[in-house]
């Protein structure tokens, strides 16, 4: 069964993101930084006179933070809250067909937190995430 | 109930006002029978609504008109001009009645007969009825109502904040680009209604104080009640408004406040006659609004807080006496908000409900309020509660740290100073770093350090003095920007973990801010208010070399210090508890005579005396206050002579005279066998009650007891219960009367067998009268 999916690139690897999970697709403006808040959230920016939380999503699944000022970023509502998750690039969006994992394959960093199935759009394999979990405090992280 | 009787009243005098188009049309046209239904189903809706609500004399008017109209309705009757004159008389006086109803006036039901009769034509041609309604009708308050659910208002509120939001973002993305006047123009008239509507939205939700007060009377008079105590309660402005929410947050704190001040302050008729108070006690609830701010006090005149009756509370739960006795006075009064205290000593009807003061702390902290306690110990307490106006706009300070900006909340705030101000010092206590404010020692926290991002300079510029819940906190930070009014909200979760939040808005800048919770600062910070985790604290540092000290301010001015541990405790003293005796100033304490020490005049009222003691031996040492516990260093500056003072130290920049413990306790304690203790005769023959009672209290005294002398033995006061005054006294002794009824020990020289104060006073007068 196939389902609408946003394509981008996080960390330099091909995401796919469930589109009925997404608000919206933003160009950050300036972040401003929440000391003490959990890791690797960036601060908060304002988007359409609403305060949005800007997570640093390939700090969160690789575990090292990133250097790149935030630019884009894929905007979600979790539990009344809304995120904006930064991307490093947006690639496409289309009907595609989820798969299941292989069993055999082990993802390294929160990946394997993160990630419940394939897509193979042109080709290429993007790992299908799921933004609730790349939410800090909400991973079942098995690494530190 | 009332709920019923204010929609029967609405509904009534809507239809009676939408009735009275049909009336006059049916005055014109008789034989209108759609009209004519419509009138009868009026009076038929108020006769039933009458019978259930038990309005009988409504339902007498309704039913009459009722039956008439009906006898039209079956054709039985032709409508007359003078039917349709009485049932149109019958309806404004159902309107006048509901009206009345409404207002809570009465109205006389003068003339109802007469309106019923005329209605079967039997009367006399009706009386003159537009001449007599025409003034309650014009009089009648043109006040219209909807009923609204509290959801629904708070839709509109949240709807009206997103509103103020996107104007403030229509308004930057205006200025950002070039302004065509027609648009500024336009964004103005925006602004100014965004504003009028954000004051109406917000006075939906607002309500007179009224609300809380009106049930208070029969609260204070059955409270007073109940615990046989006469209380008179003045109440003022009932017209302050406040939002609803806030209102019923108060309510359950409001009472216990009142209960207790009844219940535990306010004393009983007996004791207020001899304190010199009027016999009816006074209660007073205010409220009043200061800024952003309602506050709402409650004033008694009873005997203000008991301090030491807290502490005692306190001690036997388990706290540290010590401790809480070194406390300055201030945070004394602030231990009745520890948890599970009740100052009084058996359960009553009233306030023993196991509800503390702790409790409605915590629900005034819940809405960002604080609550201040002013007692005047004899005079009363006056309670304090300070609320902020609204829940959703809040007032915020924006204060600056290391280019970030924050809000705080106006409402915790309580000063605002700069650090280079005279009065104002910074220091470092044991690892906590304190700001001494006009001579009040604060822990301080660095907003800068506690974030973690680099200060401008070493030390804050700016600091802000916020209460929190158990205490008041400092934060420092690089600058005081702007005061503005914000609309916050609860941040996202992972932000909110950080604990030190309360919330974020967008302010008119349009960057994101965040709100600062102090008491979370506090928390993260490790400032812990209570005062046995400081203790521990200084415990843990204990390694660092130095002694620990009280320090405290001696009759002379001087500031001196005793380690703290030779003190046994401080305990406060009233000038009738001072004796000489034994060629000496002794202090009566807990029923013993102590040898009092001081360094300077004592003082003429009361004041405190810190008590030390060595085994068997014990000193009172008098002072004029205790101010602080703190650690000096142990190499001490030497005194010029030996004496008093064992050597000098710097707290701070003040020099510190370090009091002897054992100058205090060679020079002054009662040495046992230097003296020839004092011999009382205990003159009761067989009866035994003072060897009983009152041998062991002698003997603690200092005094050597006998029931009768020995050979060659003289007594020094001769002790005798119930006797008559003319038995003559054994030779050179003193006599001391008890008596068993307390009314005879006031009319004479007599003492009450149980007033241990006045005999251990009476038997050290003698004495003293003897050498």
């Amino acid at each position: 069964m196939s389902e609408l999916f946003l394509v981008a690139r996080i960390a330099g690897q091909a995401v796919a993101v469930a589109s009925r999970s997404v608000e919206s697709v933003v160009d950050l403006g300036e972040v401003t930084p929440a000391p003490l808040a959990a890791r690797h959230v960036l601060g908060l920016a304002t988007l359409r006179s609403r305060i949005v939380t800007v997570i640093d999503t390939a700090g969160t699944l690789t575990g090292e933070a990133s250097a790149a000022p935030p630019r884009r970023a894929i905007v979600s509502a979790i539990e009344g809250h809304h995120y904006a998750f930064v991307v490093d690039a947006l690639d496409d969006v289309a009907e595609l067909a989820a798969q299941p994992l292989d069993p055999g394959i082990a993802l390294s960093g929160h990946w394997a937190d993160a990630a419940s199935a394939l897509v193979e759009p042109a080709g290429e394999a993007a790992l299908v995430i799921d933004l609730a979990a790349l939410v800090p405090g909400n991973l079942h992280s098995r690494c530190n | 109930m009332d709920d019923l009787l204010q929609e029967f009243i609405a509904e009534t005098r809507e239809t009676a006002e939408a009735l009275a188009g049909e009336i006059v049309a049916w005055e014109a046209a008789p034989g209108d029978r759609g009209r004519l239904d419509g009138i009868f189903r009026f009076v038929h809706t108020v006769k039933g609504s009458c019978g259930f609500l038990d309005l009988p004399r409504l339902e007498r008017l309704a039913h009459a008109a009722e039956d008439a109209l009906a006898e039209v309705r079956d054709g039985k009757r032709v409508p007359d001009r003078a039917l349709v004159d009485a049932v149109l008389a019958i309806v404004d006086r159902i309107s006048e009645i509901v009206d009345a109803m409404d207002r809570g006036t009465p109205l006389d039901d003068g003339g109802e007969d007469l309106l019923i009769a005329a209605l079967d034509g039997s009367a006399a041609p009706v009386l003159e009825t537009p001449a007599a309604p025409a003034s309650p009708v014009a009089a009648r308050a043109p006040m219209r109502s909807v009923r609204l659910g509290v959801d629904l208002l708070d839709r509109m509120m949240s709807g009206m904040s997103d509103m103020v939001l996107a104007r403030n973002e229509l308004a930057r993305r205006l200025r950002a680009g070039e302004v065509d006047p027609s648009a500024e123009a336009a964004l103005e008239r925006l602004s100014a209604t965004v504003a009028e509507m954000r004051d109406t939205v917000t006075r939906t939700r607002m309500q007179k104080i009224d609300a809380l007060f009106s049930a208070l009377p029969r609260l204070v008079r059955d409270t007073a009640a109940s615990v046989d105590k006469r209380v008179v309660l003045e109440i003022e402005g009932s017209d302050v408004e406040l939002d609803r929410e806030m209102i019923e947050v108060m309510r359950d704190p409001l009472v216990h406040i009142i209960r207790n001040s009844i219940d535990h302050g306010i004393e009983d008729a007996a004791t207020r006659l001899a304190a010199g108070k009027p016999e009816i006690g006074r209660l007073t609830v205010a409220a009043r609004q200061a800024g952003n701010q309602i506050v709402v006090e409650v004033t008694d005149d009873g005997h203000g807080i008991d301090t030491d009756r807290v502490i005692a509370k306190l001690v036997t739960a388990g706290r540290d006496e010590r401790v809480l006795r070194a406390l300055p006075e201030r945070d004394k009064l602030e231990l009745v908000f520890e948890p599970g205290l009740s100052t009084k000593d058996g359960v009553t009807a009233v306030s023993g409900r196991g509800v503390g003061m702790d409790v409605v702390r915590a629900a005034i902290d819940g809405i960002g309020g604080r609550i201040e306690l002013d007692s005047t110990p004899g005079r009363g307490l006056r309670v304090a509660i300070h609320v902020p106006l609204t829940l959703s706009i809040l007032s915020t300070i924006i204060v600056a740290v290391a280019g970030h900006r924050f809000a705080i909340p106006r409402g915790v705030i309580e000063e605002i100073v700069a650090a280079h101000a005279a009065g104002v010092e910074l220091d470092t206590l044991g690892g906590q770093r304190v700001a001494m404010i006009r001579g009040r020692r604060l822990p301080m926290v660095s907003l800068a350090a506690l974030l973690g991002v680099p200060a401008q300079g070493r030390h804050p510029s700016m600091l802000v003095i916020a209460n929190v819940g158990p205490g008041a906190l400092v934060i420092g930070v690089d600058d005081v920007l702007d005061h503005e009014e914000l609309v916050t909200k609860p941040a996202a979760p992972p932000v909110m973990s950080a604990g030190i939040y309360a919330g974020q808005a967008l302010p008119d800048s349009g960057r994101p801010m965040l709100l600062i919770d102090c008491a979370g600062v506090a928390h993260r910070a490790g400032v812990n208010f209570r005062r046995e985790a400081a203790v521990a604290k200084v415990e843990e540092v204990g390694e660092t070399p130095g002694i620990e000290v009280l320090t405290f301010r001696d009759l002379d001015g001087v500031l001196r210090a005793l380690p703290l541990g030779a003190i046994d405790r401080i305990e406060p003293v009233a000038a009738h508890q001072l004796h000489r005796a034994g060629g000496r100033l002794r202090l009566l304490l807990d029923g013993a005579l102590i040898p009092l020490a001081a360094l300077g005049e004592l003082p003429e009222g009361a004041f405190a005396a810190l008590r030390l003691r060595d085994g068997s031996t014990e000193v009172a040492y008098a002072i004029a206050e205790a101010s602080d516990i703190v650690r000096l260093p142990a190499d001490l500056a030497a005194p010029a002579e030996p004496g008093a003072i064992a050597g000098v130290a710097l707290m701070g920049d003040d020099p510190v005279e370090l009091v002897d413990p054992l100058w205090l306790l060679a020079g002054h304690a009662d040495v046992a066998a230097a003296e020839r203790k004092p011999l009382a005769l205990l003159d009761e023959g067989e009866g035994g009650w003072m060897a009983t009672f009152l041998a062991p209290m002698l003997r603690g005294a200092g005094w050597r007891v006998a029931a009768r002398l020995g050979e060659g033995e003289t007594a020094d006061v001769v002790i005798r219960l119930d006797a008559a005054g003319d038995l003559p006294a054994p030779a050179g002794a003193a006599i001391v009367r008890l008596v068993t009824d307390p009314a005879a020990a006031r009319c004479g020289d007599a003492i009450h067998r149980y007033d241990r104060a006045g005999l251990l006073a009476a038997v050290g007068a003698r004495l003293e009268q003897r050498r």
